[in-house]
């Protein structure tokens, strides 16, 4: 079954005629996920043709055109920052399941005003901001990482971070294990969704046995999610947590990555994690092999 | 990103928040101006004589006098500017004042603390106010957690009359005093939402001898994302030099950069992927020189300029480049690498690891240039071969 996206889904692009927008789509279109339409506010009734050669795709103006004409039921997201937060709001008004934004630098107050309509409804999931995307391999790729280095398998994996979450995946590949879903909820402070909806999903899949868990510095996410877990997930976890070396008081390139008032550390996170029994992995380089060993 | 207390002060005056009278001064001169308008203008002798820099623990420090009279005023100002400031936040290598502010002193009743800032929990804003003002309010936190009140303003209420009262009763006001307090709490948030911040901080908010709440200190950061909404103000608060100079330049060529102490420098692609380049390379023993993550975006010339920056600094032993491609293909870092090599002329070891998209033709580029570049296959293994060529520790 997998989680999330599959062959099931039927995927917007709002944002299709930008650049980034317009050459992911390609690339998602490549892999095999139905691209069935896009959204650029203006140029309704024209047509996007993939630039990596085959395929194209009706452009609508706005979401609720585009979703009743081609009965989409999926969006991914690439409107730069200034129109982001409206871009995610229509998506949800137009009551599609999933809305994945790839979007980086999204104001932290649009995002709560954004995910404070988000708590008041059930009908739209909101994956990201500033996150890969969510693929199911062999299925469906929503986002922008490379779909040739996954591989159809039975571990979830699911991240903070965008490279972290391909060095997970090429180990798992390479393991031969492979992936269910994998997904990146981004490293931005406030998101449309946590650790523990993903952990959740993946808990009921049937297809997946156990996941790989990747969290970073910041905020109390992961520790929220060990907590979880101890008293609901019953999959073996093999988890990695980055920034033990950052020093306190310093962004690391995500948002949301910083140490601030002696929180967010990466040994709280660590020990909250261990504490529930996920095996977290020494370096990067393990997470594949530890998962390995928990799945024996 | 930061401002000064004199220009988040200016920013409290708009939104109506109670402030002490001061003049901001860029020397010796101009303070000694500014005291000498202030007595004029109070008809008092006393006034603080402020150290303008990022960071807080400034009193302590000597950064903050408190003088009566012009003379003295410009005696304090001689003391101050141009001196290095080392607190807690600064760092050992310090600030230099290059600016000042000049503040007519007020009566101080009582001292409290009071912040905002963006709760990640429960996705509000989170007011903390503590009746131990004035002094380090980490170590508050860390001893006496019970003198910290707290409460979460949903946007969608703005602040509530009982969120008022338990801060107030928590702050021990009266009457008095809790209105003065509700009515700078409700124009600090208004500030806080409509421009973008992500802390704002008042350490001292006092209680004058008239019985109201006034912001003896204001320290103010932006959420940088929020930058497009206030570009002009923003790049007119900004003070250049309070930012190091690789990191600016950095920030320039797409680069997000952060200088560390270590002796092994990192080129890496991805946030997370770069931390945890900085954590392994420790896990076997060496220490990392930097952050530094080229984005999904790199070219040619970022590499080049990434590079540049890392070797600067004469501390640096040993580079080790981890690219996991993705969008961005190995063979376009491998050709950033080769190219930043020949124009710089590497005098310490490299080791690249290149994975994910095109990593065949980016691992022959790298084989091919004839450079003295050590590939790895795994990022441990990338780590344990630097560390060992860069000579351990």
């Amino acid at each position: 079954m997998s989680i999330l996206v599959g062959n099931h889904t039927k995927l917007i692009v709002q944002g299709i005629t930008g650049s980034a927008g317009s050459f992911h789509a390609g690339k998602c279109q490549e892999y095999g996920t139905k691209v069935v339409a896009g959204v650029t506010p203006g140029r309704g009734g024209q047509t996007w043709d993939n630039p990596g050669g085959k395929g194209s795709a009706p452009v609508f103006n706005t979401v609720r055109q585009a979703k009743e004409a081609t009965g989409a039921n999926a969006t991914v997201i690439f409107v730069p920052p200034p129109f982001a937060a409206d871009a995610i709001l229509e998506a949800v008004d137009a009551e599609l399941d999933l809305a994945i934004v790839i979007t980086e630098g999204i104001p932290v107050m649009d995002m709560l005003k954004v995910r404070a309509v988000l708590d008041r409804q059930s009908t739209t999931r909101v994956i990201g901001p500033n996150c890969p995307g969510v693929i199911t391999p062999d299925e469906c790729k929503i986002g922008i990482m490379p779909g040739h280095i996954h591989k159809k398998g039975r571990v979830g994996v699911v991240s903070k971070s965008g490279t972290l979450t391909y060095e997970a995946v090429g180990q798992l590949t390479a393991l031969g294990l492979g992936q269910s879903t994998a997904v990146g909820i981004g490293g931005d402070p406030i998101n449309g969704t946590d650790f523990i909806d993903i952990l959740a999903m993946f808990q009921e899949d049937d297809d997946t046995d156990g996941v790989v868990f990747i969290g970073e510095i910041g905020g109390n996410a992961e520790e929220q999610a060990a907590a979880w877990i101890k008293d609901n997930f019953t999959k073996p976890v093999a988890g990695f947590i980055a920034g033990v070396t950052a020093p306190p008081g310093k962004r690391m390139g995500h948002a949301g990555a910083i140490i601030s008032g002696g929180k967010g550390t990466a040994a709280a996170k660590i020990e909250a994690l261990e504490a529930a029994g996920v095996k977290v992995a020494p370096t990067p380089s393990g997470m594949g092999t530890t998962m390995a060993s928990l799945l024996k | 990103m930061n401002i000064h207390e004199y220009q988040a002060k200016e920013l409290y005056k708009k939104y109506g928040i109670p402030i002490p009278k001061g003049i901001p001064a860029m020397n010796v001169d101009e303070a000694a101006k500014a005291a000498e308008t202030l007595i004029a203008e109070t008809g008092s002798e006393v006034v603080v004589v402020k150290a303008q820099i990022h960071a807080g623990g400034r009193g302590k420090a000597g950064g903050v006098k408190v003088v009566k009279g012009t003379a003295a005023a410009r005696e304090a100002a001689q003391d101050i500017y141009g001196k290095t400031l080392v607190t807690h936040q600064t760092g050992p290598e310090g600030k230099v004042v290059q600016r000042l502010f000049v503040e007519q002193g007020v009566a101080i009743e009582k001292e409290f603390y009071l912040a905002l800032a963006i709760d990640r929990e429960t996705r509000t804003i989170a007011v903390m106010a503590s009746p131990e003002g004035g002094v380090n309010i980490e170590e508050v936190a860390e001893e006496h957690p019970e003198k910290i009140f707290k409460a979460y303003i949903d946007l969608a209420t703005g602040v509530m009359p009982y969120q008022i009262r338990h801060l107030a009763y928590g702050l021990g006001l009266d009457k008095k005093g809790t209105k003065s307090f509700g009515r700078m709490l409700r124009k600090l948030t208004d500030l806080f939402v409509k421009e973008d911040c992500s802390i704002a901080e008042i350490n001292p908010l006092i209680l004058t001898g008239e019985g109201e709440v006034m912001a003896l200190d204001a320290k103010v950061n932006f959420d940088s994302n929020a930058h497009f909404r206030h570009a002009e103000m923003w790049d007119a608060l900004e003070d250049k030099s309070e930012v190091a100079a690789t990191e600016s330049e950095a920030q320039a060529a797409g680069l997000s950069y952060i200088q560390l102490d270590g002796n092994i420098g990192c080129l890496v692609n991805g946030a997370g992927l770069a931390m945890s380049t900085m954590d392994t390379i420790q896990y076997y023993g060496g220490q990392p020189a930097n952050f530094l993550d080229v984005g999904g975006g790199a070219t040619q010339e970022s590499v080049t300029t990434a590079f540049k920056i890392i070797l600067r600094s004469d501390s640096v032993k040993g580079i080790f480049v981890n690219i996991f491609g993705g969008i961005m293909k190995c063979d376009i870092i491998a050709n950033g690498v080769v190219a930043a090599t020949k124009e710089l002329g590497l005098k310490v070891p490299l080791v690249v690891r290149l994975a994910g998209t095109n990593v065949e033709k980016g691992k022959e580029i790298l084989a091919n240039s004839g450079l003295n570049i050590t590939p790895a296959d795994t990022m441990a293994d990338g780590a344990q071969l630097i560390v060992k060529l860069a000579g351990g520790k």
